[in-house]
């Protein structure tokens, strides 16, 4: 009687050990809890048949050969930016400055086409527009890095920052380079000549963007795994007093690190003024730099497990623009849809780690949720 | 190795997945894309925002209007809310083209590049832009532009305006010597100058020593911008204020204020009843129900069309009895008539100073180039011609009687 008060009704355990199967069984069960959800918030707040709703996400994303060239240049921006914060984030590094770092390679890609757009073949544009591109967003990581290095400032919020300066200074260029003059927009960057324009392969416009993310994401999947840089950036991120036993110097590490994170978002930013959408906006980068995080962060810093929670995320985000457009919802709906999801899957991280034991049972499987 | 192997293969995937829709869309593209009814049309609408928005709203309305009074059915239109103003836009344009739309339209100013490069992509669709600058340039069979006269909407608010300020003057209540007006604008762009121009030139025409003082709010949609810009104007002794931003800002703080006001883009009479006179809005529904027919007709939709009174795009809303002077309601078809039968212009001359000279000339800027240069003659026939060169406005001139209290250009 007493042992038995002294019980709760349930108690978490961490786990020791959880097979592959039974993780990916976790969070699988998730995912289908979460669209039963999804479902019953359908019907009850618009009385829409869900499957429907369910199929019409599918058809935004995967109806038509457009739409699925549209998700995957999504996809490999979003990828190669959650690939370029994975370092930093394994080192323990907490870079929230993708995003800036990415609009310090947009300006840079578009300052080169606008002001050598007569000067110089399109070709060299394109070849000037690529480096400073690279060196902006490897600056724009580099400064936050080295202070972090030097005097140990905080990093969260010091690359949060450089992400409204970066910003704050392509509104700033917008207004000087603005066209038609009093509209505040860019417009597309040489519309005519298309100088400093990337080409386009095999006549699909977002097949390079698709090859760089392809490239990106193998790069940084061998980088993290099987050389001596990514080993030492995996060292610091457990234990810097670690790191500097056995002799890596920390401060170099932080540096080179987020020397590479930079250059990825930079290359992303010249892609995305040079390949895609050849106009500058503040917005151009969409929140990306954050988005990029939790993608990371759900595929625990493994590149190829990113390409499948990138995949969820825009998935959703175009699944969420077509259900507003067939149903007649507000985008928002579709956000509350994903928001569910979200909660579902990040939720599913708990019970791959944790198991609980409720009181009379004393059953050993982890309950699902 | 195992591993390694895994990730070749997503990432082969990756590739492929396309191409086999590719295969795949060949056959199914046809199946895909029916061209709405036999002799029949879909649509598409793009818009920046959402009706959370009143400018959205105004346009998303209108189509609906449109649609029903067409008798064009729910499966044969499509609306694509929230889109940005940059490669989305092409991107929903190019898949609305997929969906078997064979007429788009967009609402918004910062569509026009990517309209422009949807309409020489898809040439047997027709792509209609409000608000745009370059269909009379672009030379493009398929790409439109349109707009509507809202000057002469702006025009009769302000004799509305004009007959209230002389109200007030005879009952001795003006704030200074001379009867004052306050305008809150949002950018100074031609299309607010042309509207506070033509609404100060209203209310000139029915009260001549009339003097306005403008200011600018560097936004759309700023309600406290609005407001305090409002307010500054009231402190400034102004007798009466007017609007060209979107928010409830300037008729709000009227209304606490007890200064006499004409709203734009609808009715603030529920918000500010005792101070609302007047509002005009542009109505889309005719242009939309307009470039539908001719896609239905197959006849050609003009590179720049202008909606008037006349075709129903410019609309006057309710006129408030309580505060409109007495007698207003019988000036304002006056006026009306006037302007359709063209006995009263707008920008007449003969009402219009610059720096003490009468305008008898005047070069703008109509072919939107990037130049900035002025390339064509607009002041013929003892008036400017607004919106006949180009459905966009153009007229930006400082005329005399008006105050700039600051500019803002973005």
């Amino acid at each position: 009687m007493d042992k038995q008060k002294k019980e709760p009704l349930i108690h978490i355990t961490k786990r020791k050990m959880i097979s592959k199967k039974q993780e990916w069984a976790i969070r699988l069960g998730s995912i289908v809890i979460a669209l039963i959800v999804c479902a019953i918030v359908t019907t009850i707040t618009t009385h829409l048949n869900p499957i429907a709703v369910y199929a019409s996400m599918w058809e935004g994303s995967f109806g038509t050969e457009r739409k699925i060239w549209a998700l995957l240049k999504e996809l490999s921006i979003l990828l190669m930016i959650s690939v370029a914060l994975a370092p930093s984030f394994k080192m323990k590094f907490w870079n929230l400055g993708g995003g800036g770092q990415t609009m310090a390679g947009v300006l840079a890609t578009a300052a080169c086409m606008i002001t050598l757009a007569d000067k110089m073949p399109s070709g060299a544009i394109m070849f000037v527009s690529f480096v400073s591109a690279l060196c902006a967003g490897a600056l724009w990581a580099f400064i936050p890095a080295f202070c972090k290095a030097k005097w140990n400032t905080n990093e969260t919020l010091f690359t949060l920052m450089m992400n409204y300066v970066a910003t704050q200074l392509v509104a700033y260029y917008i207004i000087i380079w603005e066209s038609p003059k009093g509209s505040g927009k860019i417009g597309i960057i040489n519309p005519n000549t298309e100088a400093g324009w990337l080409p386009v392969i095999a006549g699909k416009q977002y097949l390079l963007v698709v090859i760089s993310a392809i490239i990106v994401t193998i790069f940084m999947y061998i980088y993290l795994r099987y050389t001596k840089h990514g080993y030492e950036l995996s060292v610091v991120g457990e234990s810097q007093n670690t790191a500097k036993y056995v002799g890596i110097n920390v401060g170099k590490v932080i540096v080179r690190t987020l020397i590479l994170t930079g250059l990825i978002c930079g290359f992303v930013g010249w892609l995305l003024v040079a390949g895609t959408d050849h106009t500058m906006t503040t917005t151009i980068e969409s929140g990306r730099g954050f988005l990029g995080v939790m993608v990371a962060w759900l595929a625990h810093f493994n590149p190829i497990g990113m390409v499948l929670s990138g995949l969820l995320l825009v998935f959703m985000s175009r699944g969420a623009g077509e259900i507003s457009t067939t149903f007649g919802l507000n985008k928002s709906f579709g956000d509350i849809l994903t928001g569910i999801i979200l909660f579902f899957v990040i939720g599913s991280e708990f019970f791959i780690n944790y198991q609980i034991h409720f009181r009379k049972s004393h059953r050993k499987e982890g309950a699902d949720v | 190795m195992k591993k390694r192997l895994i990730a070749l293969l997503v990432c082969l995937v990756m590739v492929m997945m396309p191409m086999l829709a590719a295969c795949g869309g060949g056959g199914g593209g046809g199946e895909e894309a029916p061209a709405a009814d036999e002799g029949g049309v879909k649509v598409g609408l793009i818009t920046l925002h959402d009706e959370n928005s009143t400018y959205d709203l105004n346009f998303i309305n209108a189509f609906k209007d449109s649609m029903a009074n067409l008798g064009i059915s729910e499966e044969n239109y499509m609306i694509k809310t929230n889109i940005p103003e940059g490669q989305e836009c092409y991107d929903t344009a190019a898949d609305l083209v997929d969906a078997g739309c064979n007429i788009i339209f967009a609402d918004s100013f910062g569509h026009e590049a990517y309209m422009i490069q949807a309409a020489k992509e898809f040439p047997d669709v027709q792509f209609c832009h409000a608000t745009g600058t370059k269909a009379h340039t672009e030379n493009l069979p398929n790409y439109h532009n349109a707009f509507a006269a809202i000057y002469e909407g702006r025009y009769l608010a302000g004799v509305a305006a004009g007959m209230k300020l002389n109200e007030i003057k005879e009952a001795g209540k003006l704030k200074g010597d001379a009867p004052k007006m306050g305008y809150v604008g949002a950018f100074t762009y031609a299309e607010v100058v042309s509207g506070y121009t033509s609404f100060y030139l209203g209310a000139k025409s029915v009260c001549p020593d009339v003097v306005m003082d403008v200011t600018f709010t560097g936004s759309w949609y700023d309600e406290t911008a609005e407001k305090e810009g409002a307010n500054k104007l009231i402190q400034g002794g102004c007798d009466l204020i007017s609007q060209h931003a979107d928010s409830m800002g300037a008729p709000t703080a009227c209304e606490e204020a007890g200064i006499p006001d004409v709203s734009y883009n609808g009715s603030t009479k529920s918000a500010a009843p005792n101070t609302y006179i007047i509002s005009s809005r542009i109505n889309w529904s005719p242009y939309y129900e307009f470039a539908v027919n001719a896609v239905k007709n197959g006849e050609e939709i003009p590179a720049d069309w202008t909606g008037t009174i006349d075709t129903g795009s410019v609309e006057l809303t309710e006129l408030n009895e309580d505060v409109a002077a007495e007698g207003t309601a019988a000036k304002l078809d006056e006026v009306k008539a006037g302007l359709a039968d063209g006995s009263i212009h707008v920008f007449d001359c003969n009402a219009i100073s610059v720096e003490g000279k009468p305008l008898e000339s005047y070069q703008a800027d109509v072919d939107d180039m990037g130049d900035y240069a002025p390339d064509t003659e607009v002041v013929s026939d003892g008036y400017f011609h607004e919106s006949e060169f180009r459905s966009a406005p153009y007229f930006d001139l400082n005329i005399d009687g008006i105050n700039l209290l600051d500019t803002n250009f973005g």
